[in-house]
């Protein structure tokens, strides 16, 4: 995967934009930072995204996390395997673990670059 | 203000701990992971920091009689070498904190008490002190780790000379680990055999990395303040500021187990006997979750539409792969299979009451 097409949030969700076709996952660095996913709520096929709402929960043993919107459209198709496996987001969570398929209306205006990403996680770390 | 640190600090940092904020102290919530810990806590070992804990020495002639007046359990059955766990109460009945007590001399004693409520404790210690009696808090200068799981006793043997068999639950002897002296209680807060050792802060460094040493050949791992959560969780025992708080009685927390009738007097005695003879009118229960979700502290429980409790702990509970609650809900809805309701983010989701403890050493396979 060339990384240059996947954009990145603050809130640290992944979107890779194939044409009308979007996947949304969280990144590597949530996924240390959460620990042991062990639950994930995601949203119901068909519904209309907005960019910017809260379209999910990823629940580790001791957190509770908000998953963000990174773009505007349908959603039509959630990664069920996730239900049984929530630890696929940890395993992998740019490949296996991501968490939907959105038909794409628009991205978030804020969006930001593999570097800008690495930047913001770099300032957090710290 | 500033965050206190154990005498591990370093050593957790350094080892890749990830710390968080937990009662004022910086601690490891984690090391490998929380899951993988907890795990090797139930099949081999892990090792906890709990140097946060705090220690109280009581002596003096007045010793017994002021440590009597203050918890529901009795100490007056304590031999030297022997240790009770009691709820200390307030006059409401309320519990101002739980703790162990260590009988280690004639007249001297220890209370270690929970590390968020120790200023809170020692203030009401001393406040009931006698002239024959001597409080000092020595938690500063007391470090302890907590050796737990099937393998602790293999493991503390590899370091000390003395047969650690003979060493019954909730005794406890002072004896050299690695060369140290030590107090090591055969006591803890996972549900599995194991160890919690004292020593003077300056050697516990030393201690802690000789029983990793030692230890990791039979799978010991350090653990984390989040596994040490998952483990009391999953054996029902109380967290204060969870299950137990000064609104909770011991009865309600169904501690009763603890609360000596017999003793003539101690602090709250009369509010629990009223309760007693009245009733209590709710009490910790665990529940299962029957549709996907998971319980967390504060959530609503109801039935019928109506509120009838509230969620203490819950969780993901790793040894029994399901998600799993406890809470303070109204006593006739706290029988074993009422179906209760659990409101998470808005929604109603089932959850089935059922037996605690969740998770019993040798129970569960």
């Amino acid at each position: 995967m060339n990384s240059n097409e996947v954009k990145y949030t603050r809130e640290h969700e992944w979107i890779k934009v194939e044409g009308k076709l979007a996947r949304i996952g969280i990144t590597d660095y949530a996924q240390k930072s959460l620990g042991d996913v062990v639950f994930v709520e995601l949203p119901d096929l068909d519904r209309e995204l907005k960019a910017g709402e809260v379209m999910g929960v990823v629940e580790s043993v001791k957190a509770v996390s908000d998953i963000y919107a990174p773009c505007t459209g349908r959603v039509i198709t959630v990664n069920e395997a996730l239900l049984d496996s929530p630890e696929l987001i940890n395993q992998d969570p740019f490949g296996d673990g991501w968490m939907v398929e959105v038909e794409l209306d628009g991205l978030d205006e804020e969006l930001l670059s593999a570097q800008e990403y690495e930047e913001l996680v770099k300032e957090e770390a710290e | 203000m500033e965050m206190k640190k154990t005498p591990l600090y370093d050593t957790h940092v350094k080892m890749g701990g990830k710390m968080v904020e937990f009662g004022g102290w910086l601690m490891p919530v984690q090391y490998s992971g929380i899951i993988e810990e907890h795990q090797a806590v139930r099949s081999a070992a892990g090792l906890f920091d709990v140097s946060h804990m705090g220690e109280v020495e009581i002596t003096g002639k007045g010793a017994l009689a002021l440590i009597q007046k203050l918890i529901t359990n009795n100490a007056a059955k304590l031999n030297i070498g022997k240790a009770i766990y009691s709820p200390m109460c307030y006059e409401t009945g309320g519990i101002v904190d739980d703790l162990l007590i260590y009988r280690l001399e004639e007249d001297k004693y220890w209370l270690v008490v929970n590390a968020g409520n120790k200023d809170k404790d020692v203030d009401w210690i001393r406040r009931h002190q006698t002239k024959d009696a001597q409080v000092a808090d020595i938690s500063a200068k007391v470090g302890q780790i907590a050796l737990q799981g099937p393998k602790a006793q293999d493991i503390l043997e590899l370091l000390t000379k003395t047969e650690l068999a003979s060493l019954p639950y909730y005794h406890f002897a002072q004896i050299p680990v690695a060369g140290i002296e030590a107090l090591v209680s055969r006591t803890g807060y996972t549900g599995e055999d194991g160890f919690e050792i004292y020593g003077a802060a300056e050697k516990i460094k030393f201690l802690w990395e000789e029983i990793l040493r030692a230890g990791q050949p039979l799978g010991l791992l350090p653990a984390g303040l989040g596994a040490r959560d998952t483990l009391r969780f999953e054996a029902r025992l109380p967290l204060y500021g969870h299950e137990l708080s000064a609104d909770i009685t011991p009865l309600e927390a169904g501690l009763s187990i603890f609360v000596d009738w017999e003793k003539p007097d101690f602090i709250g005695r009369d509010v629990l006997l009223q309760q007693k003879a009245a009733g209590i009118s709710r009490r910790l229960a665990g529940f299962v979750m029957k549709d996907r979700g998971i319980a967390r502290a504060g959530f609503q429980i109801e039935k019928d539409g109506l509120l009838i409790g509230e969620v203490t702990s819950g969780s993901y509970a790793p040894t029994l792969q399901q998600n799993l609650g406890l809470g303070y809900v109204k006593k006739e809805e706290a029988s074993i299979g009422n179906e209760i309701m659990v409101v998470i983010r808005g929604k109603r989701l089932r959850a089935e009451i059922i037996k605690t403890p969740f998770y019993k050493r040798g129970q569960n396979k």
